[in-house]
């Protein structure tokens, strides 16, 4: 197996989108997720649906969309253009931007599992102990909910580096900008490089079935912790 | 006396439906438009219905050589009928030139592109659309028009590239870039450019994009195939095929 010095770079560009889009995706969805878990209001279910949208929805939807929303006519497009950033179509923070919406109910999903699954008590406890609700919910929740942030940070990047369609619709195939390992896999097929479009489509199925491995070795991990804990309880 | 018309009626109708065929077309994306309206002509002169899957040729290559049951193959260059016939996967002595696409320079505000592609060498700019021009031959064109005028100092670092010429046009009729090579048939009617402003790069600066079809092995008994070859050449085809800015 050779792999081109482009598709070095298409590598390392598809492992800084996925860590960059991975992180400012944990900082959105953890309030997201918070509201989703506690909240009562009437608009919890209209959220929640738009929040797994991208599950469903075509990557093409997405694209075209994001495509007519950055431009420069687009409501992102407008407000961009307004702030002095330019349009963000065919930039890496445009695709950031597409990963993030795209992979968005992959990290909020486990973090609202994670908080319901805390329950109301422990932030009660650390309340009646005059703790901040600042201070319980990084002091209590965060710890308490560590398997479901590591189940979203690890979902959210693998299922980044995944992506394909939104970056073929808004990236543009500028390489070492928007060139990522999924788009030169499909250039590679296309251009009838199968041997090179071989190589990369390997390492691409060793790092999610690795990824996936390490998802349920860490889930058995936690559940037997959580098992021992309640039965320390009983 | 009634009922028997209407057995000879019936007969009538089910010998042509048993003799109206069907056609499945593999088609390049620019020649979208002009296929839909043939095939609808096509379907109306003969009978025959001609099912058409729209993409890029470099993807169909990959089907048609992996089983997929085409019977035509229209493609958006000249290089990709003759690879299968030489494969062995198209029948050989069917190719034929169905079209040549016409480049142009496009951009959907009214004054910024003139007539002879000074603004290439401009700064009014940032983003520059083209097919990818590695692979699809419109992509191709584009660079060596680029090249041949020597502007590449000035375009290149604004490059973005569309999959395909018809994601090309999408970068452009959204302004995500101001200005684009795309295919003349994506952006005329009748001879004239339909919005924005354009221009038609003279065929002297870059190879002639043939198009050329092809009949592959899947449809080598099929009566709506051939039918559809014949029908491609023939004067109605070829109005139609001009209409949509394709020389021939």
């Amino acid at each position: 197996m050779h792999l081109s010095a482009e598709d070095f770079q298409a590598i390392a560009l598809t492992l800084q989108l996925a860590s960059v889009t991975t992180v400012l995706l944990l900082l959105l969805a953890t309030p997201v997720a918070w509201w989703l878990a506690h909240t009562r209001s009437a608009w919890r279910a209209p959220v929640a649906s738009l929040v797994a949208l991208p599950l469903v929805l075509p990557p093409t939807v997405l694209g075209f969309y994001l495509l007519v929303a950055l431009g420069p006519n687009g409501p992102i497009g407008v407000f961009t253009q307004w702030a002095g950033w330019g349009t963000l179509a065919f930039s890496f923070w445009g695709l950031v931007l597409g990963s993030i919406v795209y992979s968005l109910p992959f990290a909020v999903q486990p973090l609202v599992n994670a908080f319901e699954a805390m329950g109301p008590r422990p932030m009660e406890v650390a309340a009646t102990l005059r703790a901040s609700k600042w201070d319980a919910f990084f002091t209590v929740a965060v710890p308490l909910a560590k398997p479901g942030f590591v189940m979203a940070a690890m979902l959210s990047f693998a299922h980044t580096v995944g992506e394909f369609g939104v970056v073929l619709m808004i990236g543009g195939n500028i390489p070492d900008k928007t060139r990522v390992v999924s788009t030169q896999i499909y250039g590679h097929v296309e251009a009838m490089a199968y041997a090179q479009a071989h190589g990369l489509a390997g390492v691409m199925l060793v790092f999610s079935f690795v990824v996936l491995l390490g998802l349920s070795w860490f889930n058995r991990r936690t559940n037997r912790r959580s098992n021992r804990a309640h039965e320390a309880d009983a | 006396m009634k009922s028997r018309l209407m057995l000879a009626l019936v007969s009538v109708y089910f010998l042509a439906l048993a003799h109206a065929g069907e056609v499945t077309v593999a088609v390049a994306a620019n020649f979208t438009a002009p296929m839909q309206k043939i095939a609808q002509a096509f379907e109306q002169d003969t009978g025959h219905k001609a099912q058409l899957a729209f993409g890029s040729t470099g993807k169909f290559y990959a089907q048609i050589t992996n089983g997929a049951p085409f019977a035509v193959l229209l493609a958006a260059d000249d290089e990709t009928p003759a690879r299968l016939e030489k494969e062995g996967v198209a029948i050989a002595g069917t190719r034929f030139t169905y079209a040549t696409g016409r480049l142009a320079l496009w951009s959907k505000s009214p004054h910024l592109v003139d007539d002879t592609g000074e603004v290439l060498r401009s700064n009014r700019f940032q983003k520059i659309a083209i097919a990818d021009f590695k692979l699809a031959p419109y992509g191709v064109a584009a660079m060596e028009v680029i090249n041949k005028l020597g502007v590449q100092a000035n375009v290149v670092p604004k490059l973005v590239q569309g999959e395909s010429i018809g994601q090309t046009y999408q970068f452009v009729s959204t302004e995500n870039a101001q200005l684009g090579f795309v295919a003349l048939s994506q952006i005329s009617r009748d001879g004239r450019i339909t919005q924005g402003s354009a221009w038609v790069v003279p065929q002297s600066l870059h190879t002639p994009l043939k198009q050329d079809a092809v009949l592959l092995n899947h449809g080598k008994d099929n009566a709506a195939a051939h039918a559809l070859l014949k029908y491609l050449q023939a004067d109605k085809a070829k109005a139609i095929i001009r209409q949509y800015g394709y020389a021939l």
